[in-house]
């Protein structure tokens, strides 16, 4: 048998992984300097801000603002709890609320794909929906849910469902037809195709969806818990600002973009595992 | 890899696409013994693969039966497996994977799903590249795994759906060579839909001319030629000449203006020849 496939090629391929991998850890090498850089700049920034205020008299009641007082108070937070129960009760709140719009988005993101009828029946109910704001729910979930954290779970769920939906679909939309028709020669069963083809095909999209749903969630979650909760971290914030306590205000503040940038950059991570596409890494 | 192939017999078989529609094909009636290779050439549009996707149980017909050993077809099997224009492999899978992926399907022990793998991968010169990215082959490496995809499943009949025109000439020959040399050692089935007269002097036993619309056997040619089988044969080249007339002869009959129909046959072969 003639071979078009020569074993040089086996180790030519091996070097030009070598070069990827090189090129890959100067890549990440220049992120992680480019990540602290950013981070030192706004934190000076931020020192500044909170040095002269603390400077003028007239602003002066307003220093616990500052990085200094805000690190400051992360040991006494964390001592009383309140951090810890802060970040449970908001955690648990978006744990289901994204749950139940992943457990919900990504079935009807896949029917919406793979069936032209159901999108074009569902796209106009969809896309209402869709513009609705998610706080203006409400009261409606608050009638409807007898606890305040079912009704914030509701909320988030609608608000993050979309991105999982819409997205599931779009991938699906992209995918070779001939996949389908490959698998089905070689005897896929209807669940084997899910599974093996479909699920694996769309998983880019499956995960952005669920990074966009993730700051959506984020976003409504804080609002959310503001309005009538006695836990979590909107709550906490809500709290600190009527105790006066502005370090404290500051640490949830902070506390919020810490939780929020470390669960995007974990997704981020699940989109760069999952992606066969070349050129996402 | 013990293989056998399977006796077919097509009768009265029809497809239209829509109910209302002219029939892409009818009344078409084919017997193909086992172990042969069949090689149905015919222009763009007179249903020669949609003649295939219906052997291969991926269309349903909508008049006539075929039955492969007197066992009437109905649906897609992975004893009759198809070879497409692209070799569409699945590129969040390594080649191991791809080639054993529908031994995953019938549900394989892992063990001996990856000894049939290395058998097959084995058969088409591939081993050293079992954990490769499927994104990193070249296309003719790409076809090989999806020739060894279905080679695994131990097919009675191998369908071709046109699936080396995409590659340059080289890796074409060679995999018409390799193709055949394959199916004729295991004993499998081959039917091979192509417009290119000579990658049916390559590889059939036998080749029908499909012509007119709505779609029928126009002609029917033994290509009894003796492995292996070189381009340059005279032998080769009478056969071809042959084939071509009667392709010619065919589809000015169906309609087509002539020197349209001597582009789409001469085009590839003319390729073909000129490197080989």
């Amino acid at each position: 048998m003639s071979n078009d496939a020569a074993p040089g090629a086996a180790a030519a391929a091996a070097g030009l992984t070598g070069t990827r991998t090189s090129r890959a850890a100067e890549a990440a090498g220049r992120g992680f300097f480019n990540f602290s850089l950013g981070l030192l700049i706004l934190a000076v920034l931020w020192w500044l801000g909170g040095y002269l205020i603390a400077r003028n008299p007239e602003t002066q009641s307003f220093s616990g603002f500052g990085l200094v007082q805000t690190l400051q108070s992360f040991p006494e937070l964390w001592n009383q709890g309140k951090l810890q129960k802060a970040i449970a009760a908001s955690m648990y709140r978006l744990g289901g609320g994204l749950g139940i719009a992943i457990a919900i988005g990504i079935p009807i993101g896949i029917i919406m794909g793979r069936s032209k009828r159901f999108r074009d029946l569902s796209n106009s109910a969809f896309q209402f929906l869709r513009m609705i704001s998610p706080l203006s729910w409400m009261p409606i979930a608050v009638f409807v849910f007898a606890a305040w954290d079912d009704s914030i779970i509701f909320l988030i769920a609608i608000a993050s469902v979309w991105p999982v939906m819409f997205s599931t679909a779009a991938g699906l939309a992209k995918v070779d037809p001939a996949w389908f028709k490959v698998a089905r020669n070689l005897g896929a069963t209807p669940v084997q195709m899910l599974t093996q083809i479909i699920l694996p095909a769309i998983s880019f999209d499956i995960f952005t969806g669920i990074r966009l749903a993730l700051g959506v969630a984020w976003v409504v979650l804080v609002p959310a818990e503001l309005l009538g909760v006695t836990s979590g971290l909107g709550y906490a914030i809500k709290d600190a600002r009527e105790t006066l306590s502005y370090d404290h205000l500051t640490a949830m503040v902070l506390t919020i973009g810490i939780i929020g940038y470390t669960l995007d950059t974990l997704c981020a991570l699940l989109i760069k595992r999952f992606s066969w596409h070349r050129g996402d890494a | 890899m013990s293989i056998r192939g399977v006796n077919i017999s097509i009768k009265g078989l029809g497809y239209r696409y829509s109910s209302r529609g002219n029939p892409t094909f009818s009344n078409l009636m084919l017997e193909s013994p086992r172990g042969e290779a069949l090689a149905i050439i015919g222009r763009s549009g007179c249903g020669k693969s949609t003649l295939l996707h219906i052997i291969a149980g991926l269309n349903r017909p909508t008049e006539g039966t075929m039955h492969f050993d007197d066992k009437k077809i109905e649906g897609p099997s992975s004893r009759w497996v198809m070879m497409f224009q692209a070799p569409h492999l699945f590129p969040w899978m390594k080649v191991s994977q791809n080639v054993g992926v529908g031994l995953g399907f019938a549900g394989w022990p892992e063990k001996e799903k990856a000894e049939r793998v290395a058998e097959a991968l084995k058969l088409v010169e591939l081993s050293d590249y079992a954990d490769t990215n499927v994104q990193d082959l070249s296309g003719g490496q790409q076809q090989r795994v999806a020739l060894a995809r279905s080679l695994v499943m131990e097919p009675e009949l191998l369908l071709l759906d046109e699936p080396f025109s995409a590659l340059d000439a080289f890796t074409r020959a060679s995999l018409q060579r390799d193709v055949r040399s394959i199916a004729k050692r295991l004993g499998f089935n081959l039917i091979i839909v192509t417009h290119d007269i000579d990658e049916a002097v390559l590889m059939a036993d036998r080749a029908l001319i499909m012509a007119g619309a709505p779609g029928k056997i126009v002609h029917e040619f033994a290509v009894n030629l003796t492995d292996p089988r070189q381009r340059q044969d005279p032998a080769v080249q009478s056969m071809r000449a042959r084939l071509m007339d009667a392709f010619h002869t065919a589809a000015q009959v169906a309609g087509a203006p002539a020197e349209e129909v001597a582009e789409e046959a001469g085009a590839e072969s003319s390729s073909v020849s000129q490197h080989a």
